[in-house]
């Protein structure tokens, strides 16, 4: 404990000294200096209250719901150095079970009931898509949305709405590049979900890998009545088209049945995932528990596994990491420290950031004013995008393999857009440290 | 008389509702129209099962059709809001009619089959012709508040309006049909099909009109939904949707429709407050699995004190004071009586599918 509390006095000074800094240079924003009011619906003199809908119970929950409780943890360090501008964060985060017509009604909840001053981080595509049009009628931020649909970058129709991950057509370029180089000549399988997610992927590895490769197209339906017998079938038919590589766009209990199946089937290409599908440990404990087996059965059969990530690898020993396993050793202790929880709290760090530039007293449009005027870059290994033009968020990833269990780093980080033609290229800049006080 | 009766407490039930939703902030409205939504459901599924004696399983399938139409004719053709309700009770009533002509051949587990499997099956649709029915994202749609409320008069409350609104004249038409021929030849299939059909009542006919009519209210219902939330999704009418609405008709009481009412009510409101209540009381919303074990809890508890439904309970409780009770109320308190004694028990429902 006492160790805490040292840590805790440098980043009380270093806050004070930044709203010093920001209250002085400040000119621009009339709410940066003065006393705390309440400045807008859902913040008080003393707190921040913000909403999200969370899958925590139900088909999506394995792995993503350790993400809101992960972000919660990130905000409680917050709160307790010092909160945003002395304000304690307070996020309320409501089970949609993944169904649209619950996430109808909880954040109608969250907005009309709560007055919580922004939605930070709503999880899923389909879901998100059913309450965006609402968010936005109503004017309320709807911020770094868990999900990598290219669609939440409209600012002229959601102005509210900002994408946060790398979305799935910049993945699948990137990923696609690194394939049509290492794999010159290879048969080449697509296996993805059949929804915005993976038809944006595949869309993207489409632009990078010549037509003539491609063997097969395998799509699933993530509401598949059986999806083990789904994946079997679809398994059987790419390894009937000979395919040597298989890049799969699919969720992580979709990628569990796709090694399984292959495992039973004999058939063993080299496999690539995106990043959604690839948290070695979510992914080795789905396939302990569908195979019934314990031990290292799981980390065997994901090992060589290709992916892509836009966040540390948790196996680094880099500054960011170690910040967030003390945050979790300290306030969620029970979860895993895996690729969800690193996630959750990622974003928790970027709102932060966004809320800080926001300034003191801010408004709604204040904070959406924030990120439209662009955010420095922090715990992604790339930059943002966000501009009052572009509502897309981290633009590049690095390629890595799966190692004994963790990520391992194959290549430079890339960046690239979201057009046919734009090119992937490698993106120098060092990703800056993690702040010592924890704090943007 | 019965129709000036129902007709002159539809006018004040719709006056109170209406007093009601103005006083209440934008989420409670939502909710109201929602409850509204669902006990227009809940009515016809009572009809069907406690009424008419058929089972289905399936009725979230019906308010996917009325849904879905609901959106499509707002979206290309832009009716009017009571016509496109309308029309989404007929669409959902058509298919009602198809699966009622399926139906009158089945029964018992066998009937319960085949609306489950229309419950499974129809929302696949929405994947099937995505360009259509918009795959996995479904249909968003607006509806705007008509012009002589003001530019002021809040969405919710039109919402809320419209749902109450619609619900008053499905009951109104239900009260009546119930009290009628159609009504008293349904109680007496439920009772003994074999003895209704050697008195010369049409078995087969009337088992398809109470899909029919069930159908269309669950049309209403879905096409009331739809324009509560703004869009229809396939994940709106899944299975569970369909049980939900079985265990509120149950826990309602079978065949009162204002048990429906009191089934709605719990379907909507239970779930939410419960999840308030565990954030409240220290349970960290992590633990996401507190409500919804308390919800079981609530369904228990309720089957355990109250066998016959929240509305049996009611009678229960009133019971030596209702006959005392002068006027329509208690008129009304007797005759629902009366209608829950008639209704099936559940021995009797066993030895038939036996």
């Amino acid at each position: 404990m006492a160790r805490y509390r040292k840590l805790g006095l440098a980043p009380v000074t270093a806050l004070a000294a930044l709203s010093l800094v920001l209250a002085a240079c400040g000119g621009g924003t009339p709410s940066s200096s003065g006393k705390l009011q309440a400045s807008a619906p859902g913040i008080t003199a003393s707190t921040i209250t913000i909403g999200s809908h969370q899958p925590l119970t139900g088909i999506a929950a394995p792995g993503y719901d350790e993400i809101a409780p992960a972000s919660n943890a990130y905000f409680q360090y917050v709160n307790a150095h010092g909160g945003v501008y002395g304000r304690k964060i307070i996020y309320k985060y409501l089970n949609d079970q993944y169904n649209s017509s619950i996430t109808t009604t909880v954040v109608r909840q969250l907005i009309l009931q709560d007055h919580v001053f922004a939605i930070f981080n709503g999880l899923g595509t389909p879901t998100h898509l059913a309450v965006a049009p609402f968010i936005n009628a109503e004017k309320v931020p709807d911020l770094f949305v868990a999900s990598g649909c290219a669609c939440w970058n409209a600012p002229s129709t959601w102005p509210e709405t900002f994408g946060w991950q790398i979305n799935y057509i910049r993945e699948g370029k990137i990923l696609g590049s690194y394939v049509a180089a290492h794999f010159k000549g290879k048969k080449i399988a697509y296996f993805y979900q059949d929804d915005e997610f993976g038809q944006d992927g595949i869309k993207g590895l489409g632009y990078e890998i010549p037509a003539s490769q491609v063997v097969a197209k395998e799509p699933y339906n993530v509401a598949a009545a059986n999806p083990a017998a789904e994946v079997g079938t679809l398994t059987a038919a790419l390894k009937a088209s000979k395919a040597q590589v298989v890049i799969a766009f699919a969720v992580p209990a979709f990628m569990a049945l796709l090694r399984l199946s292959e495992l039973s089937l004999g058939y063993s290409p080299q496999l690539v995932s995106s990043d959604v599908g690839s948290d070695p440990i979510t992914l080795s404990g789905l396939l302990d528990a569908y195979a019934k087996k314990t031990g290292s059965f799981g980390t065997s059969l994901i090992q060589g596994i290709i992916t892509d990530s836009y966040l540390p690898s948790l196996g680094s020993g880099d500054s960011w990491i170690k910040l967030f396993t003390t945050i979790h050793n300290q306030y969620i202790p029970k979860l895993p420290m895996d690729g969800n929880v690193l996630y959750g709290m990622a974003a928790a760090y970027t709102f932060v950031q966004a809320m800080l530039k926001a300034g003191r007293n801010p408004t709604r449009q204040d904070l959406v004013n924030a990120v439209n005027s662009g955010l420095p870059q922090g715990v992604s290994v790339a930059p943002y995008a966000y501009s009052a033009t572009d509502h897309d968020g981290i633009t590049g990833a690095y390629i890595a393999e799966i190692e004994k269990g963790v990520l391992v780093q194959l290549g430079p980080v890339q960046v690239t857009d979201n057009t046919p033609t734009g090119a992937v290229t490698i993106d120098s800049t060092p990703q800056p440290p993690a702040p010592s006080s924890g704090i943007p | 008389m019965t129709l000036a009766r129902h007709v002159g407490l539809a006018i004040v039930g719709c006056v109170v509702l209406l007093v009601l939703s103005s006083k209440l902030d934008a989420y409670r409205q939502y909710q109201m129209a929602q409850v509204a939504a669902t006990v227009v459901a809940v009515a016809g599924l009572t009809v069907l099962i406690g009424i008419s004696g058929q089972l289905s399983i399936g009725h979230g399938a019906f308010m996917f059709v009325g849904g879905y139409a609901t959106a499509l004719l707002v979206i290309h053709l832009n009716w009017p809001l009571p016509v496109v309700i309308v029309a989404s009770a007929v669409v959902a009533g058509l298919a009602g009619g198809i699966m009622g002509v399926a139906a009158a051949r089945l029964r018992g587990p066998y009937l319960a089959g085949a609306t489950l499997m229309l419950a499974v099956a129809l929302p696949a649709v929405a994947y099937q012709w995505q360009g259509v029915f918009g795959g996995d994202q479904g249909l968003d749609f607006t509806v705007t508040t008509p012009g002589f409320l003001g530019a002021s008069f809040q969405l919710t409350e039109w919402q809320a309006w419209v749902c109450c609104v619609a619900l008053v004249i499905v009951f109104v038409l239900l009260a009546n049909l119930l009290r009628s021929r159609v009504g008293r030849s349904w109680r007496a299939l439920r009772d003994n099909e074999t003895a209704a059909a050697l008195a010369g009542l049409n078995v087969a006919r009337l088992r398809v009109l109470a899909f029919v009519v069930s159908a269309a209210c669950a049309g209403v219902a879905g096409s009331l939904l739809a324009m509560t939330m703004l869009n229809v999704t396939p994940g709106a009418f899944t299975l569970a949707l369909s049980i939900q609405l079985l265990t509120a008709v149950v826990l309602g009481g079978l065949g009162s429709l204002v048990g429906a009412v009191w089934g709605g009510i719990i379907l909507v409101l239970v779930p939410p407050f419960l999840t308030d209540f565990a954030a409240s009381h220290g349970f960290s919303s992590a633990s996401a699995s507190v409500p919804i074990a308390g919800y079981g809890l609530v369904l228990i508890l309720v089957m355990l004190l109250f066998p016959a439904g929240i509305q049996g309970g009611v009678r229960r409780l009133l019971g030596p004071v209702a006959p005392a009770a002068a006027g329509p109320v208690g008129a009304i308190g007797r005759r629902l009586a009366r209608r829950l004694e008639e209704s099936p028990g559940a021995e009797t429902r066993q030895e038939r599918s036996g």
